[in-house]
Parts: C-alpha cells; structure tokens; sequence
C-alpha cells in the first residue's frame, strides 16, 4: 500500500475506466478499494459520474460484495476462514489469536488504521485449513502461535496446489506448485488442438461425442451447450469461464488456473471457435490472489504468442469477482460482470440464447474446459476410455478435512469414494461423515465408501456429485459445529432475492442453533424440514435449492443429533 | 406456432393465448393463486415466490406469474408441496416482517393456516421509521422487499433511480445512495414507490399524520404556515450513515 502522498486520485485511479459503462464497474471499485481502502460518497460519485451509472446502484453494487466496503477500513485487511473445514481444524484459535495479537475484536480496525480482522465465510483453501488472506495474499495453515507471522505473508508462504491421483490427463504436469509455461504447455503438446484450425461444426461435433459434461456443479452436456449456442443467431457471442470456484470444500479449479492456465485458456479458445464469440470473460474468484497473477501471465504469454489478440480474432478479458458465493450463479455471474448486484435471473431463457448482456453465450467451469484440448485434440474415443457410458472421462475430487493428504485428486469416473480418500492417504482417524459435492451436497456416513463416484450411481443413491468435493470429518469432529458451519455459510451468502431462500436460510441457521443449544421448542424439528424443503423446493436458483441439502440429509442419517439431551454423539 | 394452449389445471382443462403465464392460465380456469411481488404495471421479479405451483415433470415447484402455459402442461395449484411452500415462506414472512398494514397477506395467512409465531424468538428486521421529506414516510419494519419500490423509481416507470438495495440476504433493505434522506437523493416525490408498495412500508406522509391524531384542519393550518411544523411526536428521525 502506498503512502499518503503517493496515493493517486480518483481521477487517476477511474481513468482507465472512463466512459466504458457500467460493466467496468467492479474494476472500478476493485480500484478504489484497493487505494482507499473503502467506496465513500465522495469516490462513489465520481464513480457513477464515470461510467454513468446510478449512484445509488453504485451503492447497492458496493453493499452486495463482501471485499468491499462503504465504510472506512485499515490498511489491510485480514479474514479468518470460517468454512467448515477451516473451523473444524482450528480457525478459531488462529482469530483468537490474532485478535488477541493486534489487540482488537473480529470486525474492528486497530487504532492505528493498520489493521482491520475479519471473519470470512470461506476461502476456498480447505486442503491447507486453517487459511487465512491478509489483503490479497493467502497464509495457510496459518499459525495460530505465530499470529505475526501470519500478517506478513511472502510469495513462498502462500499455500500452492496439492495434486495427486490414479490417472494423469487434466493434471499432466510436472510440478503443482509452479504454473506451467506456455512453453511446456506446448511440448505437451498444448495449443495443437487449436492450432489444428478445426471448423466449429467438428469442435462441437467431438466435445459433444466425447460425453464431457460440465463440472461446476448441474453436469449439463457440454457439447450440447455449445451446439444451442453456435445455433444462436444473435451476435456478438460471448464466453465466460466460470472461476467464481467459492463453494466451501471445492478448491478444484483454483489448482488448475495455478498450475496449468493455459490448459484453461486453450479450452475456452477452443469454445470461442465452437460458437463464433470473439470474447471471452474469465470472471475469477475474488479472493484467488495467486491465481489472479498466473492468470494474467499467462494471458500474457498467449497474447504474445498469437493465440489472443486482434490477429486471432478474440479478445480475453479477466474479471475479479468481489466476494459473493452466489456469483458462482452463471446469471448472478453475468449480472456482476454487467456491473450489479449478483441476483440470479429468473431461467428461461437460458444463457445460451440470452447470456452475457443479453447475447448467446457459453458460460462453463473451469474444469470443464480444462478437459477440452485433450477431447478436440486426442478425439472423443481417447477420452471416453474413462469412466462411465454416462460419466466418461477423468474427474478431479478436492479431498479435504481429515485424510493423510488433503489436496486435488484426479481418477476416473467409477472410483468409489472410499478408493478416493485411499488415493488421499487415507482418512486420518475414523470417518464419521463425509460431505460430499460441496457445502449444498449430502452427507453420507462411512457406509457409502463403496459407491461408485459417477452420475448415475449417485443419483441412484439420491445423492449428487455437485461439485465433486469430499470433505471428510472423523469421530473427533463435532458434526453439529459442522451443521452450524454450513448453515451460516448458506445464511451469509444469501443473495436475498427470493424469499426461500433470503428467508430459509436466515431460520435454518437459527433453528438449529437453537436444536443444538438444547434450546428446541416442540415444533423445531418440523419446522426444519418445512424451511427446508420450502428452499429445495421453492428457491428461484440453483443455490438456494440446494442450501438445505446438508442438513436435511445429516437429519435423515443422524436423527440422534437433533434430539435433546444428546450433547454426546 | 398454435394461437392457443391447451392444459390441465388442478383438474380442469383451460385454453389460453400462447404466451400466457400459468397464473393467467390458473385465473382462467377460476383458482386463485397468491401474489406478492407481481404487479401488473411492472416487470415481474419472480421472486417471493408465494405463487409457486406444481406442475407434473418439473423437479422443483414453478413460480406461475413467470412460468409460460405450455400445451398439456398439468398443473397444481393446492398440492402438499405448494401448500408447504406457501405455508412456510408466509410464515417466516411474517416472523421477520411487521405485515400488520398488509391486509391481503394477513388473508394469505390465515388462508394457508401459516403461524409465525412458531418460529419463536428469531431475528426481526426492525428499523426506525424515516420521516424526512414533507411527502411520503418510510417505515422499513413492514418492507417485504418486493422490489417494486426500486423498479418503478427506476426503469419500469420513472427513471429516477434514488433506490436501491443495502446489505445483502435476510439483512436486505431499500435504501438511498449512503442512506441519504430523500430530499438530498435524486428523488423527485412523483410517488411512484408509495403507489405501488403492497403494505404499510410506504406511505403518504399525511395519511400518517391523520393516523398519528392530527385532524384535517391541523394540517390544513399548519401546511399553511409551515410545513415542517408538523412533526408527530412518536416520530424517530432516523439520520442514516
């Protein structure tokens, strides 16, 4: 952070934003956030004036992200995960100690305007819980008898990718911990497939007889995807990498984007060829500091090399989200990217025909188009030699919480889920429960560590693969804090749109910490099942309908910790 | 394209105009189906979500003033799921909102024998009621954010855009730009929002004050004299940010 006396003015600081509209506004405030250290009045004005936008939607769109801020904050700012996996390996001793360090309570800002401690909803760093981001570098495990260690973070500090696994297709490299050059990249035989100049109709033609399907969470077909939107006739066309990755226990795409970007980039090249699109938005997590920077190296290196940029007849631009789960939402993402507020639209019509700005688009998951050189290059046949009829393919599981080794496994589809945790080492102590797709996918007891991990054998146990995240807790966890974890998760990234889910998870979160306390009135349990369902059932997005999952399958399994006088299971 | 579609609704078939919305398809055939946030003269948001109603394939329930009639769709208007639905989002409604000045929705409460005082003690979202223009009060307590205030202030009727959202999730609320007082926001009091608020959020500043005890003739003298003479006494001045 600069001194007083360096500080740029706002006039400096809107330049390269003047006259662009209102898509450039979270670029704008990402700018004065960062030199000011909140959004005033005064900067939101010259803002609005700007980009010609409503000051008071300036406002709104200030209010609705959580690294943002309308009120004066410290130099830096620190925030203390508080996801599940975070809280079960220490995260509150770490802002205990802390707090106790700089002297100040979670939420307030040291007299001195240094400090400011937060505690966040997730970080996304589950493989290396507790984690911790002062400003935008990350600190994990973070320390909590080194509290002074932990504010001072160095590049070497920061948390890298922990990448294994029994097939090597999607994570072919070399070192994790480094970003993979475009050189190697390409000795790897990257930017062939691109480079092979395939007419659209034969990209989408063998993604789409590849089986890949989307791996953000609603495992739509991807090829078909491609197909509704290259149909489109409406232009300009866009693509969107969705790397809003910010569902508690998923961290999958972020050690993609670190250690193989151009696998990433390739990938949505090769979809911008599919349908026509002459840009692409990469719209990346706001919190993914490290894989911001390779990013845009990467980018870099492409352009340099001739596959982005004029000459190439596509343009791609990075987008920082600012701290919203439900962005992750492919309209609520769009609609950030638009400069407001992340509310998810209403659907029909799909992205396809009516996406970004209105247009045909191409929204996918990182993964998903990770997988996309291999397919277009090797040929589909390559491809479906793993896995499934239904689930061909390789599949990366961020394994997280107590296995031997926490990280980002690749294997086919068809693994069970207890082969899974062995390629992780292993769990460390005995499994109790296991959260498996994500914060809004199900819990399974140890039972279930002989399913097979693909589509139609989860959905067969009705469950569902989500984001394919395992987060594994044994018998020294206490699943209720975990219960509590979640539902405030929910409760805090809430858009507040529709009234399911802006209201549900607001009760869900309280009736349980009411059921827990041994504070239950009668009708509690009841009234869990119906806020429940009302979400699952009623919610306007994907989010809110999957908000209720966890809990009411831990009811399901483990009726026993929602009775009273049970403080011991 | 066919002129007319053809479904089941709770039973009975119904031809409607290609292009209607189920709600439109359920009043043709005589059911009522709840409303919110839907008002006729605005983009529906689809997002209270009170008119959800079953329809036979679909995984979750459908939010009928959005949803379009399609032909041989078959729909439920009353069935255990949407009366759950409806039941639950009314009474967590109410277990957070002050909806004493909404009489459509104390009758939807009763109706779906929805009982918000089941939740027990649970968060409220109470706020002081602001009264800082000679024009309209705002008493945010009874704001079931419906949205409609915003829209109409800003692209489905006025294009003003004083309004907007603060916080987020359950914390939602309408503000102006910083919590700004109306008369130093770009408000221009053409009272678009009071018209089409759907309970007691928003209100003209003299049907308050006649509520409050002040007869016709105090305010016809006072109006005279000095508008901001009038200032009732159970008034908290809520000077925001």
């Amino acid at each position: 952070m600069s001194s007083a006396s360096a500080s740029p003015t706002l006039d400096q600081l809107l330049a390269p934003y003047m006259g662009q509209g209102r898509t450039m506004l979270l670029p704008a405030l990402h700018a004065v956030q960062q030199a000011q250290g909140h959004i005033g009045f005064e900067a939101a004005t010259a803002i609005a004036r700007a980009l010609d936008v409503p000051v008071a939607d300036v406002f709104g769109v200030v209010e609705f992200y959580a690294l943002f801020s309308a009120e004066p904050r410290g130099q830096h700012t620190i925030r203390v995960c508080h996801g599940p996996v975070c809280r079960a390996h220490g995260a509150d001793q770490v802002a205990q100690a802390l707090s106790a360090h700089l002297g100040v309570a979670e939420g307030e800002t040291t007299p001195d305007g240094q400090w400011t401690l937060e505690r966040f909803p997730c970080l996304g760093l589950c493989e290396h819980a507790p984690a911790v981001l002062v400003d935008d570098r990350a600190v994990a495990p973070a320390d909590p008898a080194h509290p002074e260690a932990v504010l001072h973070p160095t590049p070497e500090d920061e948390p890298k990718p922990v990448v294994g696994g029994s097939v090597r297709v999607l994570t072919a490299w070399e070192d994790p911990t480094q970003p993979r050059s475009l050189r190697a990249y390409r000795a790897a035989g990257g930017y062939r497939a691109l480079e092979q100049n395939l007419p659209a109709e034969e990209i989408v033609a063998r993604v789409k007889a590849s089986g890949l399907f989307g791996r953000g969470g609603a495992a739509f077909p991807t090829g078909l995807k491609w197909q509704f939107a290259a149909q489109a006739p409406a232009q300009p066309k866009y693509v969107v990498v969705n790397a809003d990755e910010s569902e508690p226990g998923t961290f999958k795409d972020r050690a993609l984007l670190e250690a193989d970007p151009h696998a990433v980039l390739e990938g949505a090249l090769l979809a911008a060829r599919a349908i026509a699109a002459e840009k692409i938005y990469i719209y990346l997590r706001g919190e993914y500091g490290r894989a911001y920077r390779i990013l845009q190296r990467a980018l870099h290196e492409a352009r340099d090399a001739g596959f982005v940029g004029p000459q190439a007849g596509v343009e791609v631009e990075i987008r920082r989200g600012a701290g919203a789960y439900v962005c992750g939402e492919e309209t609520a993402l769009f609609e950030s990217i638009e400069g407001k507020r992340g509310f998810p639209r209403l659907k029909p019509p799909y992205p396809t025909t009516h996406g970004l700005f209105g247009r045909p688009t191409v929204i996918n998951n990182v993964e998903t188009l990770a997988a996309v050189p291999f397919i277009v290059r090797e040929g589909p046949d390559a491809y479906r030699a793993w896995g499934t009829d239904e689930s061909p393919g390789p599949k990366l599981f961020p394994v997280s919480g107590d296995v031997a080794r926490p990280g980002v496994y690749e294997a086919p589809f068809g693994i069970t889920l207890g082969e899974l945790l062995e390629l992780a080492g292993g769990p460390r102590g005995e499994v109790q429960a296991i959260l498996l797709g994500g914060a809004a996918g199900f819990f399974v007891g140890p039972d279930a560590l002989q399913v097979p991990l693909t589509l139609e054998d989860l959905r067969a146990a009705g469950l569902a693969l989500g984001s394919a995240a395992v987060m594994v807790f044994n018998t020294q966890r206490d699943l209720r804090q975990v219960l509590l974890d979640v539902a405030h998760f929910f409760a805090e990234e809430s858009c507040g749109k529709c009234y399911p889910c802006q209201l549900g998870t607001q009760r869900q979160y309280e009736l349980l910490q009411r059921i827990f306390a041994g504070r239950a009135q009668p009708q509690d349990l009841a009234l869990l099942d119906d806020v429940g369902w009302t979400m699952t059932d009623a919610s306007l997005c994907g989010l809110g309908q999957t908000a209720a999952n966890a809990v009411l399958s831990a009811k399901r399994l483990w009726p026993h910790l929602f009775e009273a006088g049970s403080e011991d299971a | 394209m066919a002129d007319t579609v053809r479904l089941t609704i709770d039973g009975q078939e119904v031809t409607v105009p290609a292009g209607s919305t189920l709600l439109q398809a359920a009043q043709a055939a005589g059911r009522e189906v709840p409303t919110l946030c839907y008002h006729e003269a605005l983009t529906p948001p689809g997002l209270c979500r009170l008119c959800v109603v079953e329809v036979d394939g679909a995984r979750t329930l459908q939010a009928a003033c959005v949803t379009e009639a399609r032909d041989g769709a078959v729909v439920h208007t009353r069935s255990p799921r949407v009366e759950r639905a409806r039941r639950t989002t009314l009474a967590m409604l109410a277990s957070a909102t002050n909806l004493d000045e909404a009489p459509q929705l104390q009758a939807y409460l009763q109706d779906y024998a929805a009982d918000p005082a089941a939740f027990g003690p649970v968060a409220r979202r109470e706020y002081p009621l602001i009264d800082d223009n000679p024009m309209y009060v705002r008493d945010y307590s009874q704001c079931v954010l419906c949205w409609r205030c915003v829209q109409a202030c800003a692209t489905d009727a006025q294009y003003v855009f004083a309004l907007t959202f603060a916080g987020r999730g359950f914390h939602t609320r309408i503000s102006t730009a910083y919590g700004v007082s109306m008369p130093e926001s770009p408000c221009v009091f053409c009272g678009q929002c009071v018209a089409v608020c759907p309970t007691g959020a928003l209100k003209p500043r003299r049907t308050f004050l006649l509520e409050q005890g002040y007869t016709p003739e105090q305010l016809a003298h006072y109006a005279a004299v000095d508008h901001d003479a009038v200032h009732p006494p159970a008034t908290h001045y809520a000077g925001q940010v």
